[in-house]
């Protein structure tokens, strides 16, 4: 199936300079962009920061205001879609209502010219598992059958690039759990660069080898799942991959590596490499722990947190339980409403609305981010999607 | 009691088949009367049993020329209306222009117009021009006025369609005249068909416009007034009743073929 050997770089993705303007609004702003070959590269954001116009510039769906477009070697920008070696699933497939399963994926065989598709579009159904529906028409298929007839007629011209635009967006929470292993499978079987649009952070985080969280027409930071979550370097990143506790505190002084940070008389501790921020001391510093990170110990206990740990106190606001894990709102002095999700291993009963708790967590898991940003953004797009 | 409840249950039905008796009633008489053997020239009263109107439709002397003229007028009125009304259709869903608003409403003036000041005011347009009266006055004025009926029908159905299934079709290697043959048109058919078929039966059976801008041309509803004052041949009830028995076959037929279809798929 592999129809690219590892030196070919005809499938990397390059933007340069491109943007989209509509009149006076700007889509997306001057974007500089390398997909690597052979990766799984997701655009991430809510619904109107860029990220579907940028996948149709790359389609040829959209003609970008300025800048390139290459595949390869190759400035695709003036070339129609048709005559790009590129393919899209598109948000609701875009079956061809008229045309059977099998006309459906053959059909871009056939408008190059190839006269026996057969042998190919049997293969291509079997690869997606529906062998048995080739004769059948889109409607009479489910919603997951319909999304791998998609894929399908998308992969079989083997494209250098396969687009994916929110490809799972209309599946229920379960399937979609499923396609997203389907989609990265099939993507690992032919070795094809997939560019994917998401608004769906876990989506994006599951399938993606690289992930580009875009915000406002333009990316606000780029890189692997794990490390643009640990790492964050803006506000709108912090919140909207997840859940983030952001504190706003004053940079006290600095020691060594660490900086040592003051938030309504608590001290914290943050590595000056997971600082994102210039940090001067009396300057201001948002600083942020991801709410798994943290551990909740009652009050009366306070003696056992370990030493050299943050600490901070607090009072349970609310809890709920998940099962594997029970999720905590807890007001503190420093920051109101802080999240702290804990493990259900020994459940503390007297962990309940109204305790008195301490919040604690290695020094090692806090970052810090520039104060001057909204200290919001991201969490309202978020609930939004 | 128990024929109350019995109406209730089926009251539906019953109103269902009312309405097709309601519906049906006049072809049936006019079937029944292609069978008479009338005493005189008016075919109004039932005599005796007779098929010599069916042994002889064209007895009837330039009653068969009328029809074929009116056939051949029917047949390029719809492809002209269905051309043109189909362009039209498209350009006012998919395409943003100045004047697209006036276009949008001014198309549906034939169909709200009164039929007789349309004549009139096309005669008038006519005899001004100095244009011969006959064939092609009468084509024009049908495609004319069968445009708005072959719009509406058509924009109906580009409206429902998903412009990203073009799309799709140009990622897939298609390009615009590919596009619009394998993707646009199949797709848009069903509204096309319509559009054709009510143009087609809006042109046959016209009489008022064509009428007024024939000339000396007669075509078959023209034929079928003129001779009604002087008497009413049993063709023309033949002709009505063989006209009726096509419609039915073709739908009959569509229906077949629409079943098969999906019996296959399933």
């Amino acid at each position: 199936m592999k129809t690219t050997d590892a030196t070919d770089r005809g499938g990397d993705v390059r933007l340069s300079g491109i943007s989209k303007t509509y009149g006076s609004f700007t889509a997306v702003h001057p974007l500089d962009l390398t997909v690597p070959q052979g990766s799984f590269f997701a655009l991430l954001g809510a619904s109107g920061c860029g990220k579907t116009t940028t996948l149709r510039m790359i389609a040829g769906l959209e003609e970008p205001s300025t800048g390139t477009v290459h595949l390869g070697d190759q400035d695709v920008t003036a070339l129609p879609p048709y005559k790009r070696p590129v393919n899209t699933v598109f948000q609701s497939y875009a079956l061809f209502p008229h045309l059977d399963i099998f006309e459906n994926v053959a059909f871009g065989l056939r408008r190059r010219g190839i006269k026996s598709v057969k042998k190919q579009v049997e293969e291509m159904l079997d690869l997606v598992q529906l062998g048995e529906q080739a004769r059948k028409k889109p409607h009479q298929l489910s919603g997951g059958q319909q999304q791998r007839v998609a894929v399908a007629r998308a992969l079989i011209n083997h494209p250098k690039v396969l687009l994916l635009d929110e490809p799972l967006g209309a599946l229920d929470l379960k399937l979609r759990r499923q396609m997203q292993l389907e989609l990265k499978r099939i993507q690992t079987e032919v070795g094809i660069t997939f560019v994917h649009v998401t608004h769906d952070q876990e989506e994006a985080m599951t399938m993606a080898d690289t992930v580009a969280v875009m915000n406002g027409g333009r990316v606000e930071q780029l890189g692997a799942p794990a490390d643009l979550y640990e790492n964050p370097r803006t506000t709108f990143v912090a919140n909207f991959l997840g859940t983030s506790n952001l504190i706003e505190a004053e940079v006290d002084s600095t020691s060594g590596d660490d900086i040592v940070v003051k938030a309504a008389g608590d001290k914290l501790v943050l590595p000056a490499e997971r600082c994102s921020a210039a940090t001067t001391t009396g300057g201001k510093v948002l600083v942020g722990v991801r709410p798994e990170k943290i551990g909740l110990t009652h009050a009366d206990e306070a003696g056992t947190v370990p030493e050299g740990r943050n600490r901070i106190t607090g009072k349970i606001a609310n809890t709920s339980f998940i099962g594997v894990s029970t999720q905590y709102v807890v007001d503190c002095a420093a920051c109101p409403g802080f999240e702290v999700y804990v493990q259900n291993i020994d459940r503390d009963p007297r962990l309940v609305p109204g305790a008195d708790v301490v919040l604690h967590w290695n020094p090692a898991h806090t970052f810090g981010l520039d104060a001057a940003q909204d200290i919001d953004a991201g969490v309202a797009e978020e609930e939004a999607a | 009691m128990t024929f109350v409840n019995w109406l209730k249950r089926n009251l539906v039905v019953i109103a269902g088949l009312l309405t097709l008796a309601y519906l049906l009633l006049p072809n049936v008489i006019v079937t029944v009367f292609s069978f008479n053997k009338p005493n005189g020239r008016f075919n109004y009263e039932w005599q005796q049993f007779s098929t010599d109107a069916w042994k002889d439709p064209c007895g009837v002397a330039d009653m068969c020329g009328s029809l074929s003229l009116s056939l051949q007028i029917a047949f390029w009125a719809t492809l002209g209306a269905t051309a043109l009304g189909t362009a039209i259709a498209f350009a006012l869903v998919r395409y943003r222009f100045r004047a697209r608003g006036a276009v949008n409403s001014l198309i549906f003036l034939p169909m709200a117009m009164p039929e007789v000041v349309m004549a009139a005011s096309l005669l008038t347009l006519f005899l001004n021009m100095g244009a011969e009266l006959g064939f092609w006055t009468v084509l024009i004025a049908h495609i004319m006025f069968c445009l708005s009926f072959v719009v509406t029908a058509v924009k109906a159905r580009v409206m429902s369609m998903d412009p990203r299934l073009e799309q799709a079709a140009q990622d897939l290697y298609a390009g615009p005249f590919q596009t619009f043959v394998r993707v646009t048109l199949p797709i848009a058919a069903p509204g096309i068909a319509a559009g054709a078929l009510l143009a087609f039966a809006l042109s046959f059976d016209d009489f008022i416009i064509t009428n007024f801008n024939a000339g000396s041309t007669v075509t078959f509803p023209m034929f079928v007034w003129g001779s009604a004052q002087r008497g009413t041949p049993v063709q023309i009830n033949v002709i009505g009743t063989a006209m009726f028995v096509v419609a039915v076959l073709f739908v009959l037929a569509s229906m077949v073929i629409g079943n098969r279809r999906n019996r296959r798929k399933a």
